[in-house]
Order: structure tokens, then C-alpha cells, then sequence
């Protein structure tokens, strides 16, 4: 990428933004993140806003998405509308400590004194008071805002997030919930940094559902750094599903030390633009990782998982399986790497992408990479593009089922086969059934999400 | 690991065989590149203006153009400047048979084991043997001009057959396709052009050996291949290069259209000298290698076997404009010392039912780094359309790299694409189950190393096949234990 390509009419856009606002920014900030603050802006100017020139956004154009006036709103107080009133989680016998997240900020009503002894969830502008140590433990230490220009953009605007913290060996039996929501009468952009740091030994699960609760377009750009430490485990669990007018750019960024286990799941139901970046780094041996994803799209939406998996150390196992089934004019993108390190001998790894297309206009591409420098590994990944299997239809009609019902048994078994892995039964159970309702058609935008927000 | 090692300097020391300077007087001219030189190669070959026009704007689209990045190589820096752009042998004459060729030339042929004489006799195989860019030898013309197949040089059917020429150049790769593609346009010295009419079976296999001779020059070949329809031809391409310390810059250009019903194969064997162990020398290696199959039901074949080249930089792909098109892509790379291969495949859908396999085995070794690069894009009116790719890659070596970097492209919901790589070494089950049943280690990994190409090996035309076994066989034996 050239600099001359880097400085479009987005880019400055968002670089002209960045400076109206700074001041507010960095008023209702704390000191840790604004200190980064310039640097992330050098390196945003440096890539830019990525055009379709570049290899990474090769599938995804966000000129398109900046290329217009976003607003933020650097101040907490109109993320402080009393949400609980009109906002409940209806996923029967889902039993979960829900933190609520408004516009990128931390809720200040969450009730949390129920959390058990060596659980600390609070904001990130909190944890910095608190446990800074703590924090910076994790912060910028193993993520790079000159890698990436959506994580420069977060750098320059993200003023507040999510912090949590699991002691040693403490295992936390019931999920945390951690629901984001959008919400406000004006189009904005809001950024969002989160910090997670899982102990040696300890366990958490993590669901993290996305929403919006008005009609306006949103760009949320979530970025999360965690630190899972020696046999410790970690479950994430996001479920994506906001209005088809907003941009979601979240990531996820994984550093794994030995013996340590982590799974995630990317759940994309609605949302206009979407990109997923999840890095993880298998930087001890005998960690092992397992990334899932299934993304049901249509009309116009546009789906983007983008993976990259480091085995740093030997005999790490790494297992991807993602799926997508497209209808509408929707565009699906999967891109994922595998970066087998030199020294990650036995290293087994595992990348898997298949997608369906339902409609004539519905279009997928695929990239699945293999970067390998050692010979001692057993690596493979497979990519399918395709459609219902006829014969297979065939089967079920010929005992009496309707080619509709047949048709929709096999989406759904095609799709199911990603969520058996998912370890919290009441969202899996959940999340089955949103998925059979959506692929009905019996959903709308508003009644097909974990959360209702009975607006 | 005292054993691998001892079996990996007995690889290493071994010297490229094809290595030698035949001593045939070439004429040159002076190094660089400018426009002066471009209107020196020109007139030189008495080219008619339409060909001076063209390499005069690919040169200057050259010269916009910034050398690309994006490959999975290390490339040194090339000094465009410092490359001879034309060597031809002294006066070319026309034979009319073998007898008059410089007993050199000949001999040069012997050492490399394809033999002129024994080709012709033998095998029935037409050559024509491109020494520095100039081609010297044409066998077969005849048999070939009763069933009105044209097969001679690039200069030749410039000057014979300016029409077909005119009509055809360019369209498949057009000049302003990719840098290398552009800087073979503007100064390309000579190369084959084929053509096969209207529904005419070729008898024989077509070859071509291409072999970089004086020091120095880079090489830039250009084929040209004519399929009318309902034709068939069977096209190789082998390649030696005796051995230099300087790299020499190779960016050649190969066009194929397919009309209507017609089949193509197209075959190579590419054993340019690698650099020597410590990877010093070697022959850049950048090819952009395309056919079109234009017509309905037309087919084309890419079979490849790569085993040298410092670094190896193609992609012979095909265009499947016509409805139930056939395209395969069958590589076997290998890569051993310093050597770098980024090398795959494109396959664009376009027409309707049209089907591409794509088979890729790479094999690395030593601290080479060997990259399969794809494309599969299936555009909207490509319904039912069928792709299916597999790449896979051999690690021997735990210093070496392999790397898969395939792109799927789907925008029709009829079609089915499907790809699939894995990555692995020998497994010392393998070895063991050999070794175990009296078959030495290196045996045993010559066998498995054969047995994981012969999918490869088998396309190849048989006189191919040999000489591609052959090939592993002296660049791996034994490379790890």
C-alpha cells in the first residue's frame, strides 16, 4: 500500500473528525488512552481508510462506508438513558451476570455485586483507576495499531469499554453476558476498547451480543485484547445483531499461553456492513484454539470474517470451521490464515469454509491461506461454494416431505453442525430456533436477536 | 538428525548437471533499455511497424508501472539497466536438415539428453530449438505445412504471417496485463507461433527447448498458439539453463487461444539453474503463461513440472469464455536450497457449464519457500459451472516453507467450487513401513516423493514423464531421512 493511496477523501474525513473532537475526546477520557491517541493517528494516516487495493479489505470496501460525514459523541451522559426499562434479555433459563454497554460505554447501572470473589468486571476507565497494573498487563501489549487501520481508528476515538478480570484458578460457572447496544437519534460512530485477562487456571464464558435499539446507521468499532495465561479457558460468544444500516468492525485479539484453551463463536444474523477480525496467538505449547462462525445474510448485507492464527510454539492445535449461507444481494466474505511459525513443530491445524448460495445475485469469496515454515505439521483446509445438494432433496421428497420443508431441513442442518460446538445450552437452543425463524423468513430485524428490546 | 544431515549435504553438493556455456558465437547489443533499443531489437528482426508500435507502448506503459509486491518472494532489486535485451547467434541460416546445424548447437542438445537427431527419428516429435531467443531449428515443417499447420518462429511468421499475427497478439495477455507482461511486450526478441487449422489433429507432439545461453541476457520469449475450431494440438515446452552466477532475468509470455471445439495441451518441463547451494545465481523466473478458451466446448490443459529457477513466479491460467468449456491445471513444484516458487493458477468462469480441475503438489526442501497462489472466480452467468482444486505440499526439512494462498470468487448460485489443501511431511511411519521391508531410506524417499506426484506425472506426455521423474529424483533423493 501506498501513501498515496492511503489519503483519500475517507481518510481525511475521519482524520478532520478526529481533530474537531479531540479535545472532548481526551477530556472524557482516561489519561492511559489518550496517550496513544497521536501515534494511532500517524499510523491510521499512514494505511489510510483501506481501499479495495488493499489485500486485507480486498472484499470489503469501507472507503464506501467513511466516505460520508460520521458524527461521535465524546461525552458519556447520552449513554446514560435508563435502558433497563424497555431492555431484557428473553433467552428462557439463560442464568448470566448481563453487563450492559451503551454507545461504547460502560453502563454505570449494572448490578454486579453478586459476581463471586476474584471476578472483576468494570469499565475500562474504572480498571484503570483500580488495576491498572492489571490492565496494562494486556493493553496495546500484544496488538499493533500500525497493523491495522480499523484498530488505529479505534485507538483514536475508543474512550471507554469493558474490563475483565478472572483470578487464579477461579472457574466462573455462570456466562457473562455482555450485551452492546447502539442507541441514539443521530447516525454516529462509536468506538469501544475491552480488555479481558484470564488468570492462570481459571475458566469464563463469554456471550456477546450486539444490538441496536433505534433505526439509525452506526460504524461500532469493538476492539478486544485478551490474555488467556496458562491453563486457563475461554469461551466467546458473539451474536451480531444490529439494524441493516449499521457498520460493525470488531475485533478480537487472542494471546494464548501454554495449556491454555480458548473457543469462539461468531453468530451473524443481521447488520449491514460486517467485519470480524479475530487474531489468535498460540504463543505456548500446547494451546489449543477453536473458532467457529455461521453467518446468514441477505438483502444487502455484507459479511466479513477475516482470521489469522499464529502458532508460535509447538504442539498447538488450532480448528476453524465457519459457514455462511447467503441469500438476497448479499456478499459473503471469509478470509482466513493459518501462520505455522518456525520451531511450531507438531502443530495441527485446521481451516474449514463452506458456504451456500441461495440466490442468483448472493455472492461469496473465499480466501483460505496456509503460511507454513515448518515441516513437522499436519495443516489442511478445505473451501466449498455451492448449493442445496439435489440428491439429497431428492431423498427427503420421495418420503413425503415438501420440497420447501425438505430445502429448509438441510439449510438447517448445514448450519446446525457450527452451533453443536457452542457450550452454553439455553443460547445454543436459542440460537437454533432464531436461526430456523430466520431462515423461514418469520423474523424481522427486530424479534430475531437474543435480546428483545420490546421498543 | 546427524543422519538427515549428512543426506542433506550429499543433496546440496550435488552440482547442476545441465551446467555448461556452449561456445556459439551470439551477437548482442549493448546493455539497458530505451526506446533506442526497443527500435534497435525491431529493426533488427525487419519487423513491420504494427510490431515496432506495440512494443514502442508497452514500453512506455512499462515504464508507469511499478515492479509488484504482493508475491510471497524475496526478490533482489533488478537493474533494468544492467540487462542485455538481445543475443542471437551470429547469422541464423535455414536448414533443411540436421547436418547443416553447428555440431555446438547439437552437442549442446546431447549433454541435455534430447538429442535432435533421436527426437526426429525416434520419437516424432517436431523441435524447435530456440537458443537465445533466435530460433535456429525448425524439424517437421514440412509433414506440418501438408496439413496447413503453421509452426515456426515468433520473427518468422511476423514476417510470413503478419495477419494472424496482427489479429491474434496480445489477446490473451495484453501488454498492459502486469509489469513483466508489459517489459516482454516491449522488448520480447523471439519466440514460437503455432497454428492449428480448422478442425486438424496435430500428428505429432510440438516442442520447444528453451535454453538461455549467452551470459547476461535475459530471456524473453513470447508463444503465440491458434487452436481453429475442432483442432487439437499437444505443445511442450522444456527448459535448461547452464549455470551462471549472475541471475538472469527470464519474463516470458505464453498466449493460447482456443476456438470452438479445439483442445489444447500444453506441457512444461522448467529446470532453469536454481543458484547453488548457498543461493547464489540463478534464473528469475517471471511468467505470465494464458489461454482463452474462446470457443464452446473448446479445452486446455496446463501441465507443469517446476523444478528450478531461483525464484519462479507464474500462473497459467485460463479464461472460460465459451459455454461447457474444459480447463485443467496439473503443477508439480518443487524447491530445494534458496530456491522460491510463488506459482498457481487462475481459472475465470465465465460461460455457462464450464468445469476446471486444478491439481497442485508443491514440494519443499532445504530453506526454499515454495507458495501455490489460485484464483477460481465464478462470474454471474457462469451457471453451473464446476470447479474443483487441490493443493497440496510436501514439507522436507524443517527450514523450508509452504504456503497456500487460494481466492474462490463466487457470484452464481448454480455453480460448485471446492477446494482443498493439506500440508504434511513423509511420515516416519512411512519410512519405517519401508525400511522395515529392506527398501533404504532414500529409496524409500524417492518412492513416496514419485508416488505423491504421479498424479501430475501421469498427464505429462510420456516422453515427459521421463525426463520430470528423473528430475526429483536427482533434486530430492535423499533429502531427508
Amino acid at each position: 500500500m501506498s501513501d498515496k493511496n492511503a489519503l483519500n477523501n475517507a481518510t481525511l474525513a475521519l482524520q478532520a473528525l478526529y481533530l474537531e473532537k479531540k479535545g472532548a475526546i481526551i477530556d472524557n477520557a482516561p489519561d492511559f488512552l489518550n496517550e496513544k491517541r497521536d501515534a494511532a493517528l500517524d499510523s491510521f494516516l499512514v494505511q489510510g481508510v483501506p481501499s479495495k487495493k488493499v489485500e486485507n479489505y480486498k472484499y470489503t470496501n469501507l472507503v464506501e462506508v467513511f466516505d460520508r460525514q460520521w458524527d461521535v459523541v465524546a461525552s458519556k451522559d447520552d449513554a446514560n438513558i435508563d435502558v433497563e426499562e424497555v431492555f431484557q434479555c428473553d433467552v428462557p433459563d439463560l442464568d448470566t451476570f448481563t453487563i450492559l454497554m451503551v454507545n461504547g460505554w460502560y453502563y454505570p447501572k449494572n448490578d454486579l455485586t453478586a459476581l463471586p470473589e476474584g471476578v472483576t468486571v468494570c469499565s475500562l476507565q474504572e480498571a484503570f483507576a483500580h488495576h491498572k497494573d492489571l490492565v496494562e498487563e494486556v493493553y496495546c501489549r500484544y496488538t499493533d495499531h500500525t497493523k491495522d487501520p480499523v484498530l488505529s481508528l479505534n485507538g483514536m476515538f475508543a474512550q471507554d469499554g469493558l474490563f475483565v478480570h478472572v483470578a487464579k484458578n477461579v472457574i466462573l460457572e455462570r456466562p457473562l453476558q455482555i450485551i452492546n447496544l447502539m442507541n441514539g437519534d443521530s447516525d454516529r460512530m462509536c468506538s469501544q476498547r475491552n480488555v479481558v485477562l484470564l488468570e492462570q487456571g481459571s475458566q469464563a464464558k463469554i456471550a456477546v451480543c450486539d444490538h441496536t435499539l433505534s433505526n439509525q446507521a452506526f460504524v461500532f468499532n469493538n476492539m478486544t485484547e485478551v490474555l488467556v495465561k496458562e491453563n486457563a479457558s475461554l469461551d466467546v460468544y458473539n451474536v451480531q445483531n444490529q439494524n441493516n444500516q449499521t457498520i460493525n468492525l470488531s475485533g478480537l485479539n487472542i494471546e494464548q499461553q501454554s495449556n491454555s484453551n480458548v473457543l469462539t463463536h461468531a453468530v451473524v444474523l443481521h447488520g449491514g456492513v460486517i467485519r470480524n477480525n479475530l487474531t489468535i496467538n498460540l504463543n505456548g505449547e500446547n494451546a489449543n484454539a477453536s473458532m467457529y462462525g455461521i453467518s446468514v445474510a441477505d438483502q444487502e448485507q455484507h459479511v466479513d470474517n477475516f482470521t489469522t492464527i499464529y502458532h508460535s510454539k509447538p504442539h498447538c492445535v488450532s480448528n476453524q470451521v465457519y459457514k455462511n449461507v447467503m441469500s438476497g444481494n448479499s456478499e459473503g466474505v471469509f478470509t482466513g490464515c493459518i501462520h505455522v511459525l518456525p520451531y511450531a513443530e507438531k502443530t495441527a491445524a485446521f481451516q474449514q469454509n463452506n458456504s451456500l448460495l441461495l440466490t442468483e445475485t448472493a455472492q461469496m469469496n473465499t480466501k483460505p491461506q496456509l503460511i507454513i515454515d515448518n515441516d513437522d505439521v499436519k495443516c489442511s483446509h478445505g473451501a466449498t461454494v455451492g448449493q442445496i445438494d439435489e440428491e439429497a432433496l431428492f431423498y427427503l421428497r420421495s418420503r413425503g416431505i415438501g420440497e420447501h420443508e425438505a430445502r429448509l431441513m438441510m439449510i438447517f442442518a448445514f448450519a446446525h453442525d457450527v452451533l453443536s460446538n457452542l457450550r452454553i445450552e439455553p443460547l445454543r437452543d436459542r440460537i437454533d430456533q432464531l436461526l430456523e425463524r430466520r431462515l423461514r423468513g418469520e423474523d424481522s430485524p427486530c424479534d430475531s436477536c437474543a435480546i428483545e428490546c420490546n421498543s | 538428525m546427524g543422519d538427515q544431515d549428512k543426506l542433506l549435504n550429499e543433496v546440496t553438493q550435488r552440482e547442476y548437471q545441465y551446467g555448461f556455456v556452449s561456445d556459439i558465437e551470439t551477437e548482442t547489443i549493448s546493455k539497458g533499455l530505451n526506446e533506442d533499443v526497443i527500435r534497435l531489437i525491431s529493426s533488427k528482426k525487419k519487423e513491420p511497424k504494427f510490431m515496432l508500435d506495440y512494443r514502442l507502448k508497452a514500453y512506455r506503459y512499462w515504464q508507469k508501472m511499478d515492479m509488484p509486491k504482493w508475491a510471497h518472494l524475496n526478490i533482489p532489486e533488478i537493474d533494468f539497466q544492467d540487462i542485455i535485451y538481445y543475443a542471437a547467434p551470429k547469422s541464423t541460416p535455414k536448414y533443411e536438415s540436421l547436418d547443416e546445424v553447428d555440431p555446438e548447437l547439437l552437442a549442446t542438445f546431447d549433454k541435455l539428453g534430447i538429442p535432435l537427431q533421436e527426437q526426429k527419428q525416434l520419437t516424432g516429435v517436431a523441435v524447435d530449438a530456440v537458443i537465445d531467443s533466435v530460433s535456429v531449428k525448425t524439424t517437421f515443417k514440412e509433414t506440418l505445412s501438408e496439413k496447413g499447420i503453421i509452426f515456426c518462429s515468433f520473427s518468422e511468421a511476423v514476417q510470413e504471417h503478419p495477419d494472424l499475427i496482427q489479429k491474434y497478439l496480445g489477446k490473451a495477455v495484453p501488454y498492459t496485463d502486469n509489469y513483466f507482461a508489459a517489459l516482454n511486450s516491449a522488448v520480447f526478441s523471439d519466440g514460437s507461433f503455432c497454428y492449428i487449422p480448422k478442425g486438424v489433429r496435430c500428428p505429432m507432439e510440438l516442442s520447444t527447448y528453451f535454453r538461455i545461453n549467452a551470459s547476461n541476457t535475459g530471456q524473453f520469449e513470447r508463444t503465440l498458439i491458434v487452436a481453429e475450431d475442432d483442432s487439437y494440438v499437444s505443445y511442450l515446452e522444456g527448459c535448461t539453463a547452464p549455470q551462471r552466477d549472475e541471475n538472469q532475468l527470464h519474463a516470458a509470455i505464453v498466449e493460447i487461444i482456443v476456438e470452438k471445439g479445439a483442445e489444447v495441451k500444453y506441457s512444461t518441463v522448467q529446470n532453469w539453474y536454481p543458484g547453488d547451494k548457498n543461493g547464489v545465481g540463478g534464473i528469475y523466473n517471471f511468467v505470465t503463461k494464458r489461454g482463452i478458451c474462446k470457443g464452446d466446448r473448446s479445452k486446455l490443459l496446463w501441465n507443469q513440472v517446476e523444478t528450478g529457477s531461483a525464484i519462479t513466479w507464474k500462473y497459467p491460467s485460463c479464461i472460460l469464455i465459451g459455454d461447457d468449456t474444459v480447463a485443467e491445471f496439473n503443477s508439480v513444484a518443487l524447491t530445494n536450497n534458496y530456491q522460491q516458487a510463488d506459482t498457481g493458477t487462475k481459472m475465470i468462469h465465465i460461460g455457462k457449464n464450464s468445469k476446471s480441475t486444478i491439481v497442485s503438489k508443491g514440494i519443499s526442501a532445504g530453506k526454499s519457500s515454495n507458495a501455490y497462489r489460485g484464483l477460481v472466480k465464478v462470474g454471474k452467468n457462469a451457471s453451473n459451472s464446476r470447479n474443483f482444486s487441490q493443493c497440496d505440499s510436501l514439507l522436507l526439512g524443517n527450514q523450508c516453507g509452504a504456503h497456500t494462498f487460494p481466492y474462490v470468487e463466487v457470484a452464481n448460485n448454480t455453480a460448485i467450487v471446492e477446494h482443498e489443501a493439506t500440508t504434511s511431511k513423509i511420515g516416519e511411519d512411512q519410512i519405517f513401513y519401508c525400511n522395515q521391508r529392506g527398501i533404504s531410506t532414500e529409496d524409500a524417499i524417492g518412492m513416496i516423493v514419485n508416488g505423491y506426484a504421479k498424479e501430475v506425472i501421469n498427464k505429462l506426455p510420456m516422453e515427459f514423464a521421463v525426463e520430470a521423474q528423473r528430475l526429483l529424483e536427482i533434486s530430492l533423493e535423499g533429502s531427508v531421512g
